[in-house]
């Protein structure tokens, strides 16, 4: 059954947005499923609203529609392009969940398109619980007691006949959002309520816990002729209660027999049969009583997923693209194993070596929620290594976190640790070893974390060799000793710490007694064949695999764990770099070790080499490589911070020099530059202690940002309006601060931000992008929407911008991608912060200008100038490019996960992903950006508005913007009568505490279809927050700007002119070609 | 720490820990890249004389228990892994794998770097070996390791056998409460198992399908098979070259024809060479639990479970009245045959499993219809 030939034209449905339980994971599969469709000659059109994918790269896919993933939006793309085919099955939830709309509106039947990958009952039967559990129940497999409910009534009634605990799920939402584990009557009413609300079927699924069972995934494919194989096995080390996302988990399977796991294996087989996926990758999740054996089926998603980006990861076998394949019709026996060359796909991959994956939290960003990991997931990102052992690749995983914590530096307290333990939480792993070392057992601890034994055996194995090789001095040790500290995953920092030593004393004792780093390869086979794909961990063997080419190369440092503030568009810039790296002829080299992206996988660049991006195991790759240059600025702070100590160990960095870049983050060196440049920048001065920042701060004058230095995504970032906040900052950000000072800037109130990236090779110096924050500085640039081109800065203020920019590119020596960010004020230009790096914005702004940024670069950082590469840049070598239409990108924020925080918008940044909109005009792109972001914009109905004094005096033209476009206005008692006044119709409100009915009533009475709602200051009040909270979980879009407000008016009068229009990124980009010409 | 060593014959030496028992074995050094299933390994005759290395890293870990064992007692000569547990955990683990195989006397060497060992026998083909515990002069070992018997041309099947013939009753049995094995058939055919180091889950699985087994002794006749009026015979799996039993391929060639005949692994390579082929010895052979092949009467792939280190030549079967029925597509070699004309079929994989995958299962039921067919007619 080969290929199909009576398909011509695929489309296939992104993710959308990173958001919590769906991240860049899906840009690896859409990206692999885009390369193997057209490398066999398919017509590829993509659609998906995520600007910072490598899928939405306009080379990727023939057509590519950076449009809101929906059902209105959809269809028009496919009224126009007409594909025969539709591809569900790459895209996540958002994708499947998409495709299904699609179907269930008749749009598929209507233009003929035929759904593959996942047929729309195999999609049901899968995500429906009941119709799950029925078809599990007939093929013999057991699930755990449950019911669906669709009221609280029904809830009640189960939980009296199960008994407590329940767990609870609603039905198709993302990553088990509202979910929950109920131990009694009131969690249950309080979990229900919420979740039957958040499902978008009004239904929630109760069921018999199985807390404590031993939990595994199966990654599952199967073909058109029903040749089904297994990929990979994975082992929780968290038990079931856990979130599959947020558990610390092991490839492969480490404490099931043979029997067991062939069971588990029958059992996926026969669910991927009765359900009905005919083609592509599923995942199966297991419980199994660690008691009796028991096991039940827990879900299975007919789809790529999380998982099968580890498995791929894991064991090197390409999923994404080997599914896009099965989908148009080949057999796994006609697919050619990539990594051996000469056997099939159709076989299951054997490794050599242990995979842990360790979940990034970022609870620390979300004041007001708790640490506690449940069913619902919560982790920003995560990493894996690879080691030839279980002890040494935790402890690869554990470095690779970048917590910024070492493991025995960290505080921990010994009152905490049993109910650290017992209940899951970020620390739990960290408490563990902390308990051995305290002299706990692994009985109990097994008893207080049911983590099985085996692991915990493992991890007390280690803390035992810790102390033995803490008691001897560095210079007694032998070297089998130290090969048996290295081979159980000791860093040479943590050596470093129990020997009083140096990380890099360590490292050169260890290599004078003969103990170096070697590299394995990922086979797919455990070395039973060749292998021809240089894809690499470190170990300490006897061997290394590595063979490193005598080729011109460059390594390329990527950016590790995803992070709020340090995500996807910093894969997309790491892996543009290697793309480019081959046309310029070089070869590439990549390390990195986050499972999700694009930047791991095999075939992206010559070479990849999944590691901790940290000293100790860039420069072991540095010694095996040699590699002509190292390539920092591309990864955000991970690189950088390896910058100067790797360049100070002699290693070559290629670009803006490491010294320059360190100057424009230190305070003194910087404010000294801008001074000569004679370029403003808000008063500033920095503090080490709590009466220094006080006296800075009242020298410069309320308001004052503070902040601590060398950290990304406005980490620990607030605006203080008093001494009291300014106290109360120091004493808790120490953490962050640690031997660095905290920076504190004079606050402009109510000024314009603007982004500006650049491309300099010292001499030239061309702006890629002038982007205008529609949110007031105050609020992160990460956090606040911004436009290309700008709509409302002067002549005046952009020739100010541009000279600024390049005289700051020239001054710093910049060779390669710099970002500042600006703030204007009463017309005045100040900088705020210069990153001589590729910044957050690379990916919108080359998708905005159709010129590829990182390419550029990376040519200039190869020692070419602009002049050289005009070819690239549309012939422009100055100047700032031009944007054929109006891009707004918009953020993606995670607060329905964090119960009880404040949604207001602030200096710290909290959004996790952003989309795109296009338009002809602002309004409609922001409309677009705004509907992808998952807040669509009202049509009808009541405006909320509750302004602070400032903003009084715009409440009127807004008032009145939505008053034309036949909104009725409520408003809050102050907001009212100024709105009265102006003879505008309005309904006044009680605030919350003034009494009812109030805002929050009308909320929930569904009477307000938007609501604006600005802070009042410093800190905010809790009816502020009540309201703002209520608002988003019903789903009413909640604006807490001015400037923001004023965008959704005119998006909303776009709504209401502007028809359902969408453009591929290559016909604009076409169409400025001919512009210019 | 307890210091063991691994001497090829090629004069490489591995370093390591010593487990097991402290023994001195030789052996013909093999490589097993399944995932789980250790025990079933150490306990499969056919790796009589070999010394087994472990391919996934970590092993012991869920320990070792009665009902997992393929036959009465361990096989393999010694263990060659990376990391070997002393602590087991699994709620059917009755002692650790260390326990399991110091009782027995099997040693075994750990933290060896085996990718390294395996990428060895990968490249230049299996090497004798041998492992010794304790302060051993490495270049007695190598030497010890030289003078070892080959592999090829050994007979040690016959040497595995059953003494005696005896009858099997004992079907397949649930691992967990949620274990679906399927209702078994009444015990209705009356099959003669040859025993040339036969693995019990081939018995288990042949009486779950319907059969009534009696087990022979590798050197019994035709005749006296013929003479129990069989529905069916059965030629078991097992360790060493082919090629030396010559007696049990004439005795396998006068049953072709009077009574249906199935054959795996070993057994395999006696049907092939009684249906006129030849048999030739493997690079480093097959083993392990993931090597696919395709039924080419079904045109699908099965996953399966193997242990070979000889293979029957497909250009030797050209012309002749066998059918090549399975193929492997790693390296296209023979891996199922059966007789155009008579109720005669064999593979060269482990369709019993245990370790691997169940996917071929099937292949039991395929004997039961051809005992059917053939009572039939």
């Amino acid at each position: 059954m080969p290929r199909r030939n009576d398909i011509h034209k695929i489309l296939i449905v992104g993710s959308g947005p990173i958001v919590i339980g769906q991240a860049c994971e899906f840009d690896y599969s859409g990206t692999q499923a885009c390369k193997a469709l057209r490398a066999d000659g398919y017509e590829v059109v993509l659609i998906n609203s995520n600007p910072a994918t490598i899928m939405t790269d306009p080379n990727l896919a023939d057509r590519t529609y950076v449009e809101p993933l929906s059902v209105a939006y959809a269809e028009e793309v496919i009224r126009k392009e007409r594909p025969d085919a539709l591809l569900s099955t790459v895209g996540g939830q958002t994708g499947l969940n998409l495709s299904v709309a699609l179907a269930e509106a008749g749009v598929l039947d209507k233009y003929n398109v035929e759904l593959i990958g996942a047929k729309i009952d195999s999609i049901k039967k899968a995500e429906d619980r009941l119709l799950f559990k029925d078809a599990m129940r007939s093929i013999g497999l057991e699930t755990p007691q449950s019911q669906l409910c669709t009221n609280v009534e029904a809830g009640l009634a189960f939980a009296a006949r199960i008994g407590y605990p329940l767990i609870l799920r609603p039905s198709f939402t993302l990553g088990g959002t509202g979910g929950g584990i109920a131990y009694n009557r009131e969690d249950l009413l309080d979990i229900l309520e919420r979740g039957l609300d958040l499902s978008p079927v009004h239904e929630v699924l109760i069921e018999e816990s199985v807390l404590g069972w031993k939990e595994y995934e199966l990654e599952v494919m199967r073909d058109l002729a029903d040749n089904a194989i297994i990929i990979c096995s994975i082992e929780n080390f968290d038990a079931m209660g856990v979130h599959t996302g947020d558990s610390i988990t092991i490839a492969p399977a480490q404490t099931l027999t043979d029997r067991e796991y062939q069971m588990m294996r029958d059992g996926a087989l026969a669910c991927l049969r009765e359900i009905g996926v005919d083609t592509g990758g599923s995942n199966v999740q297991f419980a199994i009583d660690p008691k009796t054996g028991r096991m039940v089926i827990v879900e299975m998603n007919p789809r790529v997923s999380r998982s099968s980006a580890l498995a791929s990861k894991a064991t090197g076998f390409p999923i994404a693209k080997i599914a896009a394949k099965l989908a148009v019709g080949y057999r796994l026996d006609e697919i050619k194993n990539d990594i051996t060359r000469k056997t099939p796909a159709c076989f299951e991959p054997t490794i050599d070596y242990v995979v842990v994956k360790i979940p990034r939290w970022q609870f620390e960003k979300f004041p007001g929620s708790e640490p506690v990991l449940g069913t619902q997931m919560k982790s920003v990102g995560e990493v894996m290594s690879i080691g030839r052992t279980f002890k040494q690749s935790l402890g690869k995983a554990i470095r690779s976190l970048e917590t910024g914590k070492s493991s025995t530096a960290e505080v921990y307290d010994e009152e905490l640790i049993r109910h650290r333990l017992i209940t899951p939480n970020p620390e739990r792993l960290g408490y563990i070893r902390f308990a051995f070392e305290k002299g706990y057992t692994v009985e109990q601890v097994h008893e207080l974390t049911w983590v099985d034994p085996w692991f915990l055996r493992q991890i007390h194995e280690v803390v035992a060799l810790d102390a033995q090789l803490a008691a001897k001095p560095m210079e007694s040790v032998d070297k089998v000793t130290m090969r048996k500290a290295k081979r159980d995953g000791l860093s040479d920092s943590r050596l470093a710490r129990m020997w009083n030593s140096t990380p890099l004393d360590v490292r050169a004792r260890r290599k004078e007694l003969g103990v170096a780093a070697v590299f394995n390869r990922v086979d797919t086979c455990a070395a039973e064949f060749e292998s021809f794909t240089p894809y690499l961990y470190s170990s300490y063997e006897s061997e290394c695999e590595a063979e490193p080419t005598t080729r011109k190369k460059v390594m390329i440092l990527g950016s590790g764990p995803n992070r709020i503030g340090q995500g996807i568009e910093f894969d997309y810039c790491c892996c543009h770099a290697a793309y480019a790296l081959k046309e310029f002829g070089v070869e590439s080299i990549m390390v990195n070790c986050n499972p999700e992206t694009v930047s791991t996988d095999y075939d992206t660049s010559d070479r990849l080499y999944f590691e901790p991006l940290t000293l100790e195991e860039v420069l072991n790759i540095y010694d095996t490589e040699k590699p002509d240059g190292v390539i920092v600025q591309f990864g955000g702070q991970t690189p950088l911070n390896l910058a100067l100590p790797l360049k100070r160990a002699g290693v070559p960095i290629i670009g803006t020099d490491p010294a320059n870049i360190d100057l424009a983050e230190d305070r003194k060196l910087f404010g000294k530059l801008l001074e000569e440049l004679g370029i403003p920048s808000p008063a500033n001065g920095t503090a080490t202690s709590e009466e220094e920042a006080i006296a800075v701060a009242r020298s410069i004058g309320f308001p004052v940002l503070v902040r601590p230095s060398y950290v990304l995504g406005g980490r620990a970032m607030v605006i203080a309006y008093d001494e009291d906040t300014v106290r109360r900052y120091m004493r808790e950000a120490v953490v962050f601060s640690q031997t660095r000072p905290v920076l504190i800037d004079r606050f402009l109130e109510d000024a314009t931000e603007v982004d500006v990236d650049c491309l300099s090779d010292g001499e030239d110096v061309l702006i890629s992008g002038i982007m205008e924050h529609i949110e007031e500085a105050g609020v992160h640039s990460g956090d606040s929407s911004c436009v290309l081109p700008p709509t409302s800065l002067s002549v005046a203020e952009r020739t100010t911008i541009e000279s600024y920019t390049v005289q700051l590119a020239k001054a710093l020596q910049v060779v390669g991608l710099m970002n500042v960010q600006y703030a204007i004020k009463d017309g005045k230009v100040f900088v705020l912060e210069v990153n001589p790096r590729a910044s957050r914005t690379v990916p919108y702004v080359s998708k905005a200008t159709g010129i590829p940024l990182p390419k550029v670069a990376v040519g200039l950082m190869l020692g070419q100038k602009l002049k050289d590469l005009a070819h690239l840049t549309g012939g422009q070598t100055s100047g700032v490019l031009p944007v054929p239409q109006y891009f707004v990108k918009s953020p993606v924020f995670p607060f329905a996960k964090f119960p009880g925080v404040d949604p207001a918008l602030g200096p710290e940044m909290r959004s996790t992903g952003e989309v795109m909109g296009v338009g002809m005009n602002f309004g409609e792109a922001f409309a677009k950006a705004q509907l992808s972001a998952g807040t669509p914009l009202p049509d009808q109905g009541c405006v909320f508005l509750s302004v602070n004094e400032r903003d009084k005096q715009h409440a009127v033209e807004l008032g009145r913007k939505f008053t034309d476009l036949g909104f009725t206005l409520a408003a809050t008692r102050g907001t009212a009568a100024v709105l009265q006044a102006a003879g505008l119709q309005v309904k006044t409100v009680f605030k919350v505490n003034e009494g009812r009915p109030n805002a929050v009533d009308l909320l929930k009475a569904g009477s307000l279809q938007l609501v604006i709602y600005t802070t009042t200051g410093g800190h905010s009040f809790s009816d502020e927050k009540a309201i703002r909270r209520f608002a988003l979980t019903y789903r009413v879009p909640c604006i807490t700007t001015m400037s923001g407000a004023k965008a959704a008016a005119e998006a909303m009068a776009s709504r209401r002119r502007d028809p359902i229009r969408v453009w591929t990124l290559q016909e604009i980009h076409e169409k400025a070609e001919s512009a210019v010409q | 720490m307890d210091h063991a060593l691994l001497a090829l014959e090629d004069g490489t030496v591995f370093e390591g820990r010593s487990f097991g028992a402290r023994q001195q074995r030789f052996g013909e050094v093999v490589f097993n890249t399944s995932l789980t299933g250790y025990q079933e390994v150490f306990t499969d005759p056919s790796y009589t004389g070999q010394i087994v290395t472990l391919t996934n890293p970590e092993i012991g870990n869920y320990g070792a228990n009665n009902a997992d064992c393929e036959s009465a007692r361990p096989y393999i000569e010694g263990l060659v892994v990376r990391e070997f547990a002393e602590v087991a955990s699994n709620w059917r683990s009755e002692e650790s794998a260390n326990e399991f195989l110091t009782r027995h006397g099997i040693p075994v060497i750990a933290e060896v770097d085996t990718r390294k060992l395996v990428r060895k026998l990968r490249m230049g083909g299996v090497l004798r070996g041998v492992i010794a515990a304790g302060d051993v002069d490495p270049q007695e070992l190598i030497d010890r390791a030289r003078r070892s018997p080959s592999m090829a041309g050994l007979d040690l099947a016959t040497k595995v056998s059953t003494g005696q013939a005896y009858d099997w009753n004992e079907s397949v049995a649930p691992c967990s409460p949620s274990e679906r094995i399927g209702a078994q058939a009444g015990g209705q055919y009356k099959v003669i198992a040859y025993d040339f180091g036969i693995k019990r889950n081939i018995l288990r699985r042949l009486t779950h399908a319907g059969c009534k087994v009696t087990v022979v002794p590798a050197g019994t006749s035709a005749e006296d098979v013929m003479a129990q009026k069989p529905d069916g015979v059965f030629l078991s799996n097992g360790p060493g070259d082919p090629e030396p039993l010559e007696f049990q391929a004439a005795q396998v060639r006068k049953l072709i024809g009077k009574v249906p005949v199935f054959g795996i692994c070993l057994g395999h390579q006696i049907l092939g060479l009684a249906m006129g082929a030849k048999t030739f010895k493997l690079k480093f052979g097959h083993r392990g639990g993931n090597h696919p092949v395709l039924n080419r009467r079904t045109n699908k792939v099965e996953i399966t479970a193997q242990n070979h280190g000889f293979a029957v030549d497909a250009d030797s079967l050209k012309d002749s009245e066998v059918e090549l029925t399975h193929i492997n597509l790693n390296d296209d070699t023979v891996e199922g045959l059966r007789h155009r004309s008579h109720p005669v079929f064999c593979v060269q994989y482990h369709p019993e499993a245990a370790p691997g995958p169940h996917d071929s299962h099937y292949l039991f039921q395929d004997f039961i219809n051809l005992m059917q067919d053939s009572k039939r007619s």
